[in-house]
């Protein structure tokens, strides 16, 4: 089956300059990710990860590159046109980032009333995502007064509820404990599969790549390493990074299974 | 009554006579109608100073470097000038505005100008304490950058600007105590004229009694509230 590249990063830099020091984060990033796929980025901390998911929303402005998600090239875009492309880009965090102001109802109808869609549909819409994410019972509360596995679902039904062709998940179970993170796994494979959204996760959990990922690549010093099927790289890793993972992964591995535990 | 006298237990009870408080509703409401103008002048104003402040960081979200230096540095200077200071150099402005430098208005103008600085100065700081990762949400939603400042910005930060409010607004009603020594009238007036003058102590002391009462209250219901909105939103 061949499918067709949804997201096409193509030498990708980005350099940041802390006390006038020149910090390389992308050092010519390419990248594919194929439509409907998760696709799984991996990388220490400092490898720049998260420069570059927000380097496709534009919430960080890339130096030189280009990025090309749906056929659209987002660093072409004008301010008006970039707004509202962002509503077709769902981005989860690892901080859930949520609005405390607001009850989860309104939080997951925030980006529907930013996309100005109308009244009636907005309630329906949110009806329709909450229940997906399950959630139904709780659209009255804050989300202070969610557990963090709540927390990150009403991230989750906030970044779907516009509809969109792919979302960013930047570190989305990083801040949950084990079995939390398996069932926010289970809701991104569950979204993914009904609708077909593409989704780049990018995370440092090797756990999390393995059991939601079909391809990933591997963020070292803000260059893509090596990238292929999550299989391949794990049992034959040809980076650096990649073979340190792939060993810490085995190691827990034999821990876990004794333990009847883990992913 | 005075102290030099008679006792303080015998002051203290004079104080409490309704001979003294029937002078005292009078000032009581001069003093509550500056407070209350003063501070709503000084909520518009200080918050729109305050947001444009925020929004102009150069962190914010449209820098504006050399706007936000220069009116960072314009509000340094009128946050140096003591209080009794900006009464004096309103006068003029006041006798422009209401053809009289004295009187309850003309001191509102006074109070306005010091406390609108420090009030955007304190919303600027309660502003910046969003969390960056709120903004960053919203702005991946595709909001506007007015919709970030009016439904996520100020919503966010309400109870903090509440609590910078109550603080202000005690600092406006203590200026309308010392704009009283320059003819705006209320408590601060009978303090200065019959407690300081004329060491009418009994009467001071009812004054004292008065803005001890309304500082706790407002005090009081400034942390009511944004303890209320904290409880709704589960956060405490």
């Amino acid at each position: 089956m061949k499918m067709t590249a949804y997201l096409k990063i193509n030498d990708l830099h980005k350099s940041f300059y802390p006390h006038g020091k020149t910090l390389k984060v992308l050092d010519g990033i390419d990248l594919e990710v194929e439509k409907g796929e998760i696709f799984g980025i991996i990388g220490f901390s400092g490898a720049g990860k998260s420069t570059l998911a927000r380097c496709i929303n534009r919430l960080e402005t890339s130096d030189s590159g280009s990025i090309e998600l749906g056929g659209t090239d987002i660093l072409k875009l004008s301010k008006r046109e970039l707004l509202k492309e962002r509503h077709r880009i769902g981005m989860i965090f690892q901080n859930f980032n949520l609005f405390d102001s607001m009850t989860v109802y309104q939080n997951i109808a925030y980006p529907l009333q930013q996309a100005r869609v109308p009244k009636a549909q907005i309630k329906e819409r949110v009806l329709e995502t909450s229940e997906l994410v399950g959630l139904t019972d709780k659209l009255k509360v804050h989300p202070g007064a969610l557990s963090g596995g709540q927390k990150q679902r009403v991230g989750i039904a906030r970044a779907i509820v516009t509809n969109p062709d792919f979302i960013i998940s930047d570190e989305a179970t990083s801040a949950l404990d084990p079995q939390t993170t398996i069932q926010i796994l289970d809701l991104l494979k569950e979204i993914n599969r009904k609708s077909g959204i593409t989704i780049l996760m990018i995370t440092h959990e090797l756990d999390a790549i393995r059991y939601i990922c079909n391809r990933m690549a591997v963020l070292e010093e803000g260059k893509i390493t090596e990238s292929g099927l999550v299989r391949d790289i794990f049992e034959n890793p040809n980076s650096k990074t990649g073979e340190l993972f792939a060993k810490v992964f085995r190691l827990l591995q034999s821990v876990e299974l004794t333990q009847g535990g883990g992913i | 009554m005075s102290l030099l006298d008679s006792s303080l237990w015998e002051v203290i009870k004079a104080s409490l006579s309704p001979d003294i408080w029937k002078d005292l509703w009078g000032p009581i409401g001069e003093t509550l109608y500056m407070t209350v103008v003063s501070s709503l002048i000084m909520l518009v104003f200080g918050l729109l100073i305050g947001i444009l402040l925020t929004v102009t960081n150069p962190d914010g979200l449209v820098p504006l470097k050399a706007s936000y230096t220069v009116s960072g540095w314009i509000i340094n200077c009128l946050r140096s000038l003591p209080q009794m200071i900006m009464i004096i150099l309103m006068i003029p402005v006041a006798r422009l505005i209401f053809g009289k430098a004295y009187g309850t208005n003309a001191c509102i103008i006074a109070i306005a100008a010091s406390c609108i600085p420090m009030y955007a100065r304190i919303v600027e700081s309660s502003l910046l304490e969003i969390e960056k990762g709120k903004i960053e949400a919203a702005q991946a939603i595709g909001s506007n950058n007015l919709s970030i400042v009016f439904k996520i910005l100020l919503p966010e930060t309400l109870p903090s600007l509440i609590r910078g409010f109550t603080v202000s607004v005690i600092s406006v009603l203590s200026m309308t105590a010392l704009a009283g020594m320059f003819g705006a009238g209320g408590i601060g007036d009978i303090a200065v004229r019959y407690g300081y003058q004329r060491f009418q102590h009994d009467r001071l002391f009812a004054c004292v009694y008065i803005l001890i009462i309304l500082v706790q209250l407002i005090q009081g219901i400034g942390n009511l509230v944004s303890k209320q909105i904290l409880k709704t939103r589960n956060l405490i």
